[in-house]
């Protein structure tokens, strides 16, 4: 029985692998890789799209890695136990609950409006950050938490003070959990659509992203861009399965990076 | 011909929140010898011991009053930084802990916190302490591999190796053979009794046979009390307090 719900899940997960790479893979090309689209998006390729959708996701890891790992470690190390700090928890934790097209509209409104930095790499990297944001400290806090209250104290045994302690023996203990999180948070990151809708993608611009307020071609905007928008629907469809597989490739990709360096953190000490 | 005192506690209390861990605590403890702490489970032992490397201010709503004076001077003084106790009092806990690290990176890293920078240095510190811990000749051809690779035994002499490297004055053991075999455990007997010569040495132990074996004086708490403190030789033959007797002839604990 429990097998048979194991199957079921493979089957969804081969079917989408499968009905995504037999639909994707007939427009991929070295030029569907290699150059901007040309003629109301019908040919040529979606090169701006993949790196915009690469700009925007290391934008918001950049912002949201530093911020959220200082976070966790004051929550998990510093915070005296009250109150205040565990309504902080709960709602960090909601945080990550709260649907991805109010943070877009929080990004247009913040952003893009108030500090105007318009619809823009910058603005998209922050929405998309502060998206990413719960998912890195939870799972940050679950990292730390589980580093062994007995290395810490062997550690101030010797001498060290707490920050060292922290820095030399509690994070590189915790390195391999804090990754799964960026793991995690790239994935989400970089498939996400509504939180850019309004801070930094636009269908079509001409050539590649010049600054950091640049608008940008992202891929998970483009592939509703050619199904909703457009004057050849049936061209563009086949486009829009391609750059499909090139999200999910790209996804894979990172990912893959990521859990190899986790392994060969992991093994390095075990 | 060793009379000096090390460590003095003089009139110690201390309590988690309400709860009275140790009561009026007072104990000389001389210079170069080794003091054991015997009692059963949960009479404040490692609470003591804890103390004196000001380990036991980590745990939240705890207090204490009384005085403990480290040669002389007053640890819990405000003008003392834990961290500087911590250097000059080290400890070996009751399970073996290495860092996640090498062998080498467990025991340079309290030289590197002490602000420590020459290599070759470090590097002769490192197999001088691995030597003082009778660890050396198991380990040299491994020195860089991880410390989570070694045996049970070994990883807690690595840990007392840590401690050597950063010159400490006073080692304490809580329970340090708590989770090791028979061998191992006599190796460390060993061990404390060559580390003597250099510093003065606290053991908490739950083994009475340890105590006898390894200390000159012993020290046996009940219930957050000192029952009875003298030479071991006395303690095991012939106890003032009948509650000593009690417990080390084993009726209770």
């Amino acid at each position: 029985m429990l097998f048979l719900c194991i199957i079921i899940t493979l089957i969804f997960l081969g079917s989408i692998i499968y009905f995504i790479s037999t639909r994707g893979f007939k427009v991929i090309s070295w030029e569907f890789l290699t150059q901007g689209p040309r003629m109301s998006m019908t040919q040529g390729g979606v090169l701006p799209a993949i790196i915009g959708t690469f700009y925007l996701t290391l934008g918001a890891i950049f912002f949201a890695l530093p911020l959220g790992l200082a976070c966790a470690i004051y929550l998990c190390e510093y915070s005296p136990k009250s109150f205040v700090v565990n309504l902080i928890r709960i709602s960090i934790n909601n945080l990550a609950g709260v649907p991805s097209v109010v943070f877009g509209l929080f990004g247009l409104a913040v952003f893009v409006n108030f500090f105007k930095f318009g619809v823009s790499i910058l603005s998209g990297s922050l929405t998309l950050g502060i998206l990413a944001l719960p998912l890195i400290i939870s799972a940050s806090q679950e990292a730390l938490t589980a580093v062994p209250q007995s290395i810490r104290e062997a550690s101030l045994s010797l001498g060290a003070t707490k920050w060292e302690t922290i820095k030399n023996i509690v994070l590189p203990t915790a390195l391999p959990g804090i990754l799964t999180g960026v793991i995690l948070s790239i994935g989400r990151v970089a498939g996400e659509t509504a939180p850019i809708l309004f801070t930094a993608a636009a269908f079509y611009t001409r050539g590649y992203p010049k600054s950091i307020f640049s608008e940008v071609m992202a891929l998970p905007y483009h592939i509703y861009g050619l199904m909703t928008e457009g004057t050849h629907p049936y061209q563009q469809k086949a486009i829009a399965y391609g750059c499909s597989l090139i999200l999910l490739f790209m996804v894979l990709l990172i990912s893959g990076i990521a859990i190899t360096l986790r392994q060969r953190q992991r093994g390095a000490h075990v | 011909m060793y009379s000096k005192i090390k460590i003095k506690a003089d009139n110690v209390n201390f309590f988690y929140g309400k709860v009275q861990a140790l009561k009026n605590i007072t104990i000389d403890m001389l210079e170069k010898q080794v003091t054991a702490i015997i009692g059963p489970s949960g009479c404040g032992k490692s609470t003591f011991i804890r103390l004196l490397n000001r380990m036991d201010e980590l745990i939240p709503n705890s207090s204490m009053t009384g005085k403990i004076c480290l040669s002389g001077v007053d640890i819990f003084n405000c003008l003392c930084d834990p961290v500087d106790i911590r250097k000059r009092v080290g400890m070996v806990f009751q399970k073996p802990n290495p860092f996640p690290k090498s062998i080498f990176d467990n025991i340079s890293y309290g030289l590197k916190v002490n602000g420590i920078k020459d290599k070759s240095f470090i590097e002769e510190k490192v197999e001088d302490a691995l030597k003082k811990a009778a660890l050396w000749q198991e380990v040299k051809d491994r020195i860089h591999e991880s410390a989570l690779k070694l045996s049970g035994g070994q990883q807690q002499r690595l840990c007392i190796a840590r401690c050597l490297a950063v010159q400490s004055e006073v080692i304490l053991f809580d329970e340090p053979c708590a989770s090791l075999d028979p061998i191992s455990t006599a190796k460390i007997e060993e061990l404390i009794l060559e580390l003597k010569k250099d510093y003065t040495i606290v053991i908490v132990t739950h083994n009475m046979q340890q105590a006898a074996r390894v200390s000159d004086y012993t020290a046996f708490f009940l219930l957050g009390e000192l029952i009875e403190f003298g030479k071991t030789q006395d303690i095991f033959t012939k106890p003032n307090d009948p509650k000593t007797e009690a417990y080390i002839t084993g009726r209770f604990g």
